[in-house]
């Protein structure tokens, strides 16, 4: 199994406030270390504010990291120009963030675009890319993201991510801002799409239950450290306190 | 209907003032596009900048059209009598529109479309020109409709200063006591006015992006 991310020692201390205090705040991400292979999911844990969107931001470099390395299948981030590195990178996002003014379809090739990659190409990968996701692209193809329901707004985010075919897959609580009926649906579908990419991925989420359904391995964060990192049968029986917090809150 | 035996029989010398007011505008709105976009997109890069630049413009706009040409008509290369100080004076009025709304619009695009495009590896010139441009371009032509509709109107005091225009009109109107010469420059003035209010209110609502 080859690496998709290697993440080691990560960490994040915003910059002095500048006002001429010594007094520098307490790091938001501090010593994380894991990987993540090819075809395998780790879940990242934890409550509001504990790095877990930080260190997602920290392996694209939307944040640069003050300490440690990061690898995206094998090369070091840092030596690599950022827009190429983000290239690589598929990112998805709570908000989803697709351009309002562009098609679903241009929303989709969009970073094939930018690579450069031949039109027709590009049309065929988008076709490819919406059937994967459940998505019929001669009946939405053409929509603007306003015409489409909010699951359809996620599926194509996740369409869009995949479309430059990234050995990685970043996604920060993707399916947070969907309806419970429509959130379990794309949990069914994301299952399932998991085992067929073969992709490394990283999935930020507060959500227990949704991390145990999804990830191949759990990474719980706390208060910017990873306070474990296992399967989801480990994380069941772990006596981590915080772990237990998490498993209680689930029920 | 005097106003019309009026150009009947002047009708050479009213289209020369009507295209001199037409040109004064669009020169001095084409310049201040030039200048207040890019201005405008440099500060939403440099947040720093945007308390003195809007300032500024803000100025400008403030002070009273006529004591405005007053105080350029005396300074060197800029000023003097005619057309030259007129469209600076101009220009200087439609910076603030245009340099304000730029900046409203390009700073008021979603965060998350902006993060999404820097997360998928945009350069901040693609970021600019794919994304942030496009969706605030309603709100950037809405400035530069502002700025024509206002640089119409202050044109005609432009004839004060010797630049011509349908301000010749009124003002020598005016000196004379001649209702239909006030009505031969104060009415092409003012349908010219709506017309760019109306046209550029088109291409806003053609080009604009509508907010969902």
């Amino acid at each position: 199994m080859t690496t998709a991310l290697e993440v080691s020692g990560l960490g994040y201390t915003l910059p002095g406030s500048g006002n001429g205090q010594s007094e520098q705040g307490r790091p938001l991400v501090e010593d994380v270390s894991f990987t993540v292979g090819t075809g395998e999911t780790l879940v990242l844990l934890g409550r509001s504010g504990s790095g877990k969107t930080t260190t997602l931001k920290l392996v694209n470099r939307l944040l640069e990291p003050t300490a440690g390395e990061v690898r995206v299948a094998g090369e070091r981030a840092a030596d690599l120009p950022v827009t190429r590195l983000r290239r690589r990178i598929g990112y998805v996002i709570q908000e989803v963030g697709l351009f309002p003014h562009f098609t679903v379809e241009r929303n989709v090739g969009l970073v094939p675009g930018l690579e450069g990659w031949p039109p027709a190409r590009v049309a065929t990968r988008v076709r490819e890319m919406l059937a994967l996701v459940g998505l019929d692209a001669d009946t939405f193809g053409a929509r603007y993201p306003h015409e489409l329901s909010g699951g359809q707004r996620q599926r194509v985010g996740v369409a869009r991510a995949l479309a430059a075919d990234p050995p990685l897959l970043l996604l920060d609580e993707p399916f947070g801002a969907l309806d419970p009926i429509t959130r379990v649906e794309l949990q069914r579908e994301f299952r399932a799409l998991e085992g067929r990419l073969g992709k490394g991925m990283v999935f930020v989420t507060h959500d227990v239950r949704e991390g145990l359904l999804l990830g191949t391995r759990i990474g719980l964060m706390h208060q910017g450290r990873l306070a474990f990192l296992g399967t989801p049968d480990e994380f069941r029986r772990s006596d981590n306190p915080e772990c237990r917090a998490f498993m209680e809150a689930a029920g | 209907m005097s106003v019309l035996a009026f150009y009947a029989r002047n009708s050479q010398e009213a289209l020369g003032l009507v295209w001199q007011h037409v040109s004064l505008v669009a020169i001095s709105t084409g310049a201040a596009i030039l200048i207040g976009v890019p201005l405008g997109i440099a500060l939403t890069r440099r947040p720093a900048w945007r308390g003195p630049v809007l300032g500024l413009a803000n100025v400008f706009q403030t002070v009273p059209s006529l004591a405005l040409f007053g105080f350029l008509i005396p300074l060197p290369f800029l000023g003097g009598i005619g057309a030259r100080t007129a469209i600076v004076a101009l220009v200087l009025y439609a910076l603030l529109p245009i340099v304000r709304n730029t900046y409203t619009g390009i700073a008021g695009v979603d965060p998350a479309v902006r993060e999404a495009g820097r997360g998928m590896g945009m350069t901040d010139g693609q970021l600019l020109w794919l994304v942030e441009v496009p969706l605030s371009l309603g709100v950037i032509l809405a400035g530069v409709r502002v700025a024509t509709v206002v640089g119409v109107g202050t044109a005609t005091i432009a004839a004060a200063i010797g630049a011509g225009g349908l301000g010749v009109y009124i003002f020598r109107g005016v000196a004379t006591v001649d209702n239909t010469l006030i009505l031969a420059g104060a009415l092409p003035a003012a349908l010219m006015a709506i017309a760019a209010d109306g046209l550029l209110g088109l291409a806003e609502r053609r080009l604009a992006w509508r907010r969902t």
